[in-house]
């Protein structure tokens, strides 16, 4: 990356910039704090005619994924951007994308989720949504921003799902830093355009998302038709796929613009790590930062970072871990009544090895709440101690909370 | 003029910037990034505070220049430079708080820097940013815009961005009418800089 | 925003004056109360009142007419536009660390 072919940029704009590459054809969102930037930036673009797509106001988030299941069942490339509420507010929809088999690209800025209300970072909103049937992909920096979402088209198209880019709120979208902008040529020769499906077609007459029964019936030629239960199972199959067709873009991607276009997960240091750090996002570098720290403290540890989190890679996880003593998780959210997402999911994958090692959650960041180098690197220290004390299984440690006393 | 910051270079130069909402503190510190992009900084970083924006209100942003690729996103809270573009930001927000020893504090201020509040090991620079703004007719509802004029009291005072990349910048980011009215309030600034 | 007893378990608190800080500070123009024009005075009682209800940093107290305190008054305008009657107008004000200011008429 040389200062030539590199832009100082937010987040934002390098969403807008890797939309406007990808020559997506309909664009329907609604402004919410923090991805409003994204949409105004679209907005602007396709005013000037630099960006020829169709934009449609909607007057709710619930509305703006409804044109875009409606738009991408019809083939146009789509795009639409939400955080927290807005997420929470399509929620039924972000259901019906997913077993729709539609391939929709949403960004998500990472936001808090009311109640109380929050406008900050963190990852409860994408994660509340993680059972539903999106691949789910979560950015480190700017850069992989604008990659990911020119990825997430050629996953999208190829695997018949909708994707979900999600990035820190103000941590990535509103934080300026150096991005390599690719040509727009070389975006477009590596996203193959989809063709139109016409969807009143006299000759061919379809129903599209009729209603599906509890067993597989015969219809009127014998041919027997899927159950419910079918058709989810497929798109489960779809979902497993993926696990080799987002490496596989990622390479395809790195030999077309001759940097790492990224795989299911990355590492740093993990090589003979005693103890590693599991993160996804941009807490991932801040982790990067910890371990050195704590390597240059006599503790080995290492990062592992999740950059697909739905499908989970289980595999790839049960692989970089194997032989660790200890797995410290970061969330940056909380499945409530339980414990972090990510946590629940790397120790459940875990299983599966030979001797599996220990897995303690941390909880971070919720609401903004600033995230610490130095108060991560304790985190690991206290893990450490518990660990090395026979603690095997642990209640969440809360990294940087300020409760008072009660009045 | 000295260019360089009295202490050995760092590998990371963190700052951290004080205006009130509307002054361009944030757009500024953008500005910045860039232009030390253009001029080697491997790594550079800029956010601002996050929070309720409201016109007036103090608020802060934070830059940080690097050798490497930056990988912190918290705020800068022991900076290496300071730039304030509002002098009563120095008692109301405390401006110099964390400033490491033999920092640099860069004020506008039209008062000499003896009549300013600071801590004693702080090297502090000053300069009538709003004058020089004001001469190059920057003026946005009857208020001087100081936000990209201070960045040639920047470049005066540490050396870490020379003036070349801060017009490339600051180009990058205006206009052409309005880009040149900025850069000439900088290049006032610059040389109206007392270190 | 001012707020005080702040609850611990839900986002709840009461609101009070100056938990924001020297939003003073903020302000470019301030309040201006002709008291020939409030209501409450013409009506010689404590009638109206939308300013002391509206205010969102407790700096308006009821009142024959409504005291202003100026301590912490941000100059958000949003007195002037609820008055019924126009007594309430925003006149330029200078921003800069000041006494405290009690406006009574």
């Amino acid at each position: 990356m040389s200062a030539t072919d590199s832009v100082v940029i937010t987040g934002n704009e390098a969403a807008a910039i890797a939309v406007r590459l990808a020559g997506v054809q309909v664009v329907a969102a609604y402004p919410i704090t923090p991805q409003s930037p994204v949409v105004e930036t679209l907005s602007k673009w396709v005013d000037s005619g630099e960006l020829r797509a169709e934009l449609v106001r909607v007057e709710s988030e619930h509305s703006a994924l409804t044109v875009c299941i409606a738009a991408a069942t019809v083939g146009a490339r789509v795009f639409t951007a939400t955080s927290a509420n807005g997420l929470a507010y399509m929620n039924e929809q972000i259901w019906w994308a997913g077993g729709a088999r539609l391939p929709v690209v949403m960004a998500c800025v990472n936001r808090a989720l009311a109640a109380p209300w929050n406008v900050l970072n963190d990852q409860q909103d994408s994660m509340s949504v993680r059972d539903a049937g999106w691949v789910q992909i979560y950015c480190r920096d700017n850069q992989e921003i604008l990659d990911s979402l020119v990825q997430a088209y050629a996953i999208a198209e190829r695997v018949q799902l909708p994707v979900m880019v999600c990035y820190d709120g103000f941590l990535l979208s509103h934080t300026s830093m150096p991005v390599s902008v690719p040509a727009a040529e070389a975006v477009q020769a590596f996203l193959p355009r989809r063709p139109p499906l016409p969807i009143v077609d006299l000759d061919r007459p379809r129903n599209i998302g009729q209603v599906t029964f509890a067993d597989p019936r015969a219809d009127a030629a014998g041919q027997l038709c899927h159950g419910y239960m079918e058709l989810r199972a497929l798109h489960q199959e779809a979902l497993e796929g993926a696990l080799e067709v987002i490496p596989q873009v990622g390479e395809a991607f790195g030999a077309q613009f001759g940097r790492e276009g990224g795989g299911l997960v990355w590492s740093h240091l993990l090589e003979g790590a005693e103890v590693a750090f599991v993160a996804a996002g941009s807490v991932g570098s801040e982790l990067t930062v910890a371990a050195e720290i704590l390597r240059a403290e006599g503790v080995r540890a290492g990062v592992l970072g999740l950059r697909a989190y739905r499908p989970f890679p289980a595999q790839a996880v049960r692989e970089a871990l194997a032989g660790k003593d200890l797995v410290v998780v970061v969330d940056k959210a909380m499945s409530y009544g339980y414990e972090g997402p990510i946590c629940s999911d790397v120790r459940a994958a875990l299983l599966g090895s030979a001797s599996p090692p220990a897995v303690f959650g941390t909880v971070t960041g919720l609401g903004g709440r600033e995230v610490d180098t130095r108060q991560l690197v304790e985190a690991a220290q206290r893990a450490l101690g518990d660990f090395r004390a026979g603690v095997r299984v642990r209640r969440a440690d809360w990294i940087n909370l300020k409760l008072r006393e009660p009045a | 003029m000295k260019p360089a910051i009295s202490e050995p270079a760092p590998q990371m130069f963190e700052i951290r910037w004080h205006g009130r909402g509307g002054q361009g503190a944030v757009t500024a510190a953008k500005i910045l990034a860039d232009a030390a992009f253009r001029s080697g900084f491997a790594g550079v970083a800029s956010a601002p505070s996050f929070g309720s924006e409201r016109r007036g209100a103090p608020i802060t942003a934070s830059t940080r220049l690097s050798s490497a690729p930056v990988r912190l996103h918290s705020q800068v809270s022991e900076p290496d430079i300071v730039i304030v573009l509002d002098d009563t930001l120095l008692g109301v927000a405390n401006a110099a708080r964390g400033l490491r020893p033999g920092g640099v504090l860069i004020v506008n201020t039209a008062r000499p820097a003896s009549a300013l509040e600071v801590p004693g090991n702080v090297r502090v620079v000053t300069a009538d940013v709003s004058a020089a703004a004001q001469a190059a007719g920057l003026v946005v509802a009857g208020a001087p815009m100081v936000n990209t004029a201070i960045l040639g009291t920047f470049a005066a005072a540490t050396g870490l961005v020379s003036m070349e990349r801060l017009r490339d910048a600051i180009a990058a980011s205006f206009p052409g009418p309005a880009a040149k009215k900025n850069y000439e309030a900088a290049v006032i600034a610059h040389d109206a800089t007392r270190a | 925003m001012g707020t005080s007893n702040c609850g611990h378990e839900i986002a709840m608190s009461s609101p009070s004056a100056g938990e924001a800080g020297m939003t003073r500070d903020w302000r470019t123009e301030r309040p201006d109360l002709a008291p020939e024009l409030c209501l409450a005075v013409r009506q010689g009682k404590e009638a109206c009142q939308l300013c002391w209800v509206y205010c969102p940093d407790v700096c308006v107290a009821r009142g024959v007419p409504p005291v202003l305190d100026l301590t912490y008054c941000k100059g958000c305008g949003i007195c002037a536009e609820v008055c019924p009657t126009d007594a309430i107008r925003m006149v330029p004000d200078d921003r800069g660390p000041s006494l405290p200011e009690v406006v009574r008429s």
